[in-house]
């Protein structure tokens, strides 16, 4: 059972007087608050009590107290972002009024135009075309040569201004691969014998006995009007060159395969209705600067 | 014979079986009707829960067993069988807890692990894995701990028959409930408060149960005083119940369906929403271990507590500034100015009444500093408090409107959840299920020393590997998030802070790693201690060594 005394017994160790509870053998000292812990306490007492007054505080009935010099973060936010826009329009004015090849010829413009680009291009575009335009998955690489829908500065305007296959935008980028096998228009076997005349094209290996006299004559009947004779592509219809060791989709038999009997028609968002102007002539540019761009 | 045992059954018993028969029925009712699977899941499990206990109630008193006496042969008979099973409980939960935050970490710093299925995305396993950590092993350490000081401490068997066993069993089917609803879906999307109504209600009544308990079991103490520990217990019971009710206030669709919808809206709602979340950290992983801290050091190192009248001055303080200091979280938000303004000071306020524990805790090894060479179990205690030491400076300093325009929404937030959670509760429960298992199980000690030492040494490196790396990657990632080019444009996109800090997500694994594998240690030798460490001869009148009375 408890000793319950009060004798306040002095603790040998520290030679301070406990309390003279004791509960499971457990006792306590009866040591005074630690000053440096009590001045501290008033201390940060004294400090929150001079906030009060300088910011805004307490709660009244309809309104609360507002501060000696009445500051309000949103007031303050408001400051910082006027600050930083007077700070970009100095630049935006200069690019308001230049074409994209004004600002391709201006090495001052350029390194304005590349700063908003980057900045812009980190925050809307990296998602898919990875950071630094390298692609990723279906979502092409913007830093090699190969331009889908064209390379010069107005081809990528436009493309980035009203996006590709964007139902919303009645210009955007339009045209697709049609679905050869899925439509009827050639049947399994076609499609397997079309596909080996573009390997042997591709300079991609080529399956033993394969009829490529069976497939130029496929080619040209069904893929020439938009790949071209020689396959070079066509960027004014989205047609991509297929000689190049670039394939979007893959280079494997069943990639192909898929991509002439179901199609392709990958999607990019128009930017011209959520991106101001200034901003998508400097992407323009970004872009273009990012690998081979073309003249 | 059943009928001969139902006749026996005290009014308590009768009424718990005929509550648990209805509530049984009226879930597998609600099952049938639902439309959505996994809440059917629940109202199952709730259905199988009542009648495995339904059924315990009888076979109970057809074996003749029934309430027992509070004091045998005048020394009171405490009632232990509820601390072993939370206790177990606590250690179940930990690992299982430890484990997924391993996994989500891993995750986070290889996504590829999210393993593309929605049971096992991130945003599923993180709520399991706060909840697991928080509420199912921080709550059963809790459980276990309070229901073993509090008894001890008032020299009084813990109140009620079957209501302790009610309040444990019913604490850990709501993590089933919980922890499997997060999984399949099932959340209202407030952090730290995700478990859906019907989970809601039933955490009430089991929490209302649990108070009822620990209050009347003071009631009816031998001694004349309260013990600090029970001061902090109560603390932490009474607030939690009012958190709760307050951030669950949500009306259910149909009482066939999971979802509701909070009442509160707008800002009044993120309001409640980090009143309720502050002060889960205030109230649960800090009063609540505060009141383990209070009871496990001064019996451990076998000395007095420093200061009786600190306890009292920064108990009162830390409960009255605590629960105002909820807005640091919503600085630089849509909350009124003045509102973040009483957040911010009341959280600098509250600086030194947090380091009143901490002195109180350190500051009662004066004259047994000599036990940290060999006690290992002492030290992980002594060290817990230095982490809530570094943790309540470092809180306030975050919660500066300056200071936390830099730290919020980056990695230093989460370094600095973990040195409490892996330091400060981690620790000082580990200290304390150390010093409970050979109690409970009436063993003279654990089954090795040598093992603590490793648990402890292992998991220290754990922590500090996990902390400075969020530390570094946090303050890393706040700086590149508000690094401007002379041009007046971000200097890094979003996606490159994200790639910057991949290093450091290993790095955190890693420590991580070694909190889990030093907490697998622990578990091991707890084992071991129940099977093969020697029993406390039975002329011993104590289990545990305790101060003689100075003559």
């Amino acid at each position: 059972m408890a000793s319950h005394d009060h004798n306040h017994d002095i603790d040998a160790v520290s030679g301070t007087a406990t309390t003279g509870h004791v509960w499971d053998d457990i006792r306590e000292l009866n040591t005074p608050l630690p000053r440096w812990w009590l001045w501290t306490f008033y201390l940060t007492i004294l400090w929150s009590i001079g906030y009060w007054i300088v910011y805004p505080a307490w709660p009244l009935i309809a309104n609360h107290t507002r501060g000696v010099f009445g500051y309000s973060s949103r007031a303050e936010v408001a400051v910082e972002l006027q600050q930083l826009e007077s700070v970009r329009d100095r630049q935006a004015a200069a690019l308001r009024t230049a074409s994209v090849d004004d600002i391709r010829n201006d090495p001052t413009l350029l390194r304005m135009a590349t700063a908003r680009g980057r900045a812009a291009f980190g925050d809307n575009c990296a998602g898919c075309h990875n950071q630094g335009g390298s692609g990723v998955g279906v979502f092409p690489n913007l830093t090699d040569d190969e331009w889908i829908w064209g390379g010069k500065l107005a081809d990528i305007q436009t493309t980035i201004r009203h996006g590709i296959r964007w139902e919303q935008d009645a210009n955007s980028r339009a045209g697709q691969m049609l679905a050869f096998g899925r439509t009827g228009v050639l049947k399994p076997a076609e499609i397997e014998t079309v596909v080996e005349y573009v390997r042997s094209i591709a300079k991609l290996d080529v399956a033993n006995g394969a009829d490529l006299a069976a497939g130029t004559k496929l080619y040209a009947d069904n893929c020439a009007s938009c790949h071209g004779e020689k396959a070079k592509g066509n960027p004014e219809l989205g047609a991509p060159d297929l000689t190049d060791a670039i394939w979007l989709y893959g280079s494997s038999r069943a990639a192909m395969v898929e991509s002439i009997a179901n199609g392709r028609a990958g999607v990019m968002p128009a930017w011209g209705s959520r991106l101001d102007e200034v901003t998508i002539k400097s992407l323009t540019v970004y872009v273009h600067s990012l690998g081979g761009g073309q003249k | 014979m059943a009928t001969g045992a139902i006749r026996n059954m005290t009014g308590g018993e009768q009424f718990g079986a005929l509550a648990l028969a209805l509530f049984g029925i009226f879930c597998l009712i609600i099952a049938g009707l639902t439309e959505s699977g996994p809440y059917a899941f629940h109202m199952v499990v709730f259905a199988l829960a009542s009648t495995w206990a339904f059924r315990a109630l009888i076979v109970r008193r057809y074996h003749g067993q029934g309430p027992e006496p509070d004091f045998i042969d005048g020394k009171p008979n405490y009632n232990f069988g509820p601390v072993k099973f939370s206790t177990v409980a606590a250690m179940f939960w930990g690992i299982a807890g430890f484990l997924v935050g391993l996994v989500i970490a891993l995750q986070l710093a290889f996504p590829v692990l999210n393993l593309d299925m929605p049971w096992t995305n991130f945003g599923r396993l993180r709520p399991l894995h706060t909840s697991a950590v928080i509420f199912a092993f921080g709550g059963n350490v809790l459980l276990a701990t309070s229901f073993y000081v509090v008894q001890r401490t008032c020299h009084a068997r813990l109140a009620g028959d079957i209501a302790p066993w009610f309040v444990v069993l019913g604490y850990n089917l709501f993590i089933v409930i919980a922890g499997t609803g997060y999984l399949l879906g099932i959340t209202q999307g407030k952090e730290y408060a995700e478990p859906e109504w019907y989970a809601d209600l039933f955490l009430t009544v089991v929490w209302v149960v649990y108070l009822l308990v620990f209050l009347a079991t003071i009631w009816k103490r031998k001694e004349p005083h309260i013990y600090v520990a029970n001061w902090f217990y109560l603390g932490f019971i009474v607030t939690i119940a009012v958190l709760h009710l307050g951030n669950n206030a949500t009306i259910p669709v149909s009482i066939t369906s999971p979802k509701s919808y909070i009442v509160w809206s707008g800002v009044q709602d993120a309001m409640f929403q980090w009143w309720y979340g502050h002060n889960a950290v205030g109230f649960f992983l800090t009063a609540g271990f505060l009141a383990i801290m209070y009871y496990f050091i001064p019996k451990r190192a076998e000395r007095p507590v420093y200061s009786y009248r600190l306890s009292i001055i920064h108990f009162w303080a830390l409960i009255f500034l605590y629960i105002w200091a909820g807005p640091h979280h919503l600085h630089y938000t849509a909350l009124p100015d003045w509102a973040q303004t009483l957040g911010m000071t009341f959280s600098i306020m509250l600086w030194m009444p947090s380091w009143g524990g901490m002195i109180n805790g350190l500051m009662t090894l004066s004259g047994a500093w000599d036990k940290l060479r060999t006690d290992p179990v002492l030290r992980m205690m002594v060290v817990s408090v230095a982490f809530y030491g570094m943790s309540t400076f470092e809180g306030p300093l975050m919660s500066i409107k300056a200071v936390n325009s830099l730290s919020h929404y980056t990695d230093w937030t989460i370094g600095h959840v973990h040195s409490g959670a892996l330091g400060w509760v981690g620790y000082v429960s580990f200290g304390a299920i150390y010093c409970l298992v050979p109690w409970l199980w009436k063993k003279e000690r654990l089954y090795s020393n040598r093992l603590v030492e490793w648990h402890f040494w292992i998991s220290t490196i754990g922590i500090v590997l996990y902390i400075s790396a969020m530390w570094v990657s946090g303050i890393m990632q706040g700086l590149m998030w508000r690094a401007y080019t002379s041009l007046g444009y971000l200097e890094y996109s979003f996606i490159e802070t994200v790639a910057a800090m991949h290093p450091y997500y290993v790095i955190r694994a890693l420590g991580g790693g070694l909190f889990l594998a030093g907490a697998l240690i622990m578990v091991f030798n707890l084992i071991m201690t129940v099977r093969a460490a020697p029993d406390v001869k039975a002329t011993q009148p104590a289990p545990a060594p305790g101060l003689q009375p100075a003559e």
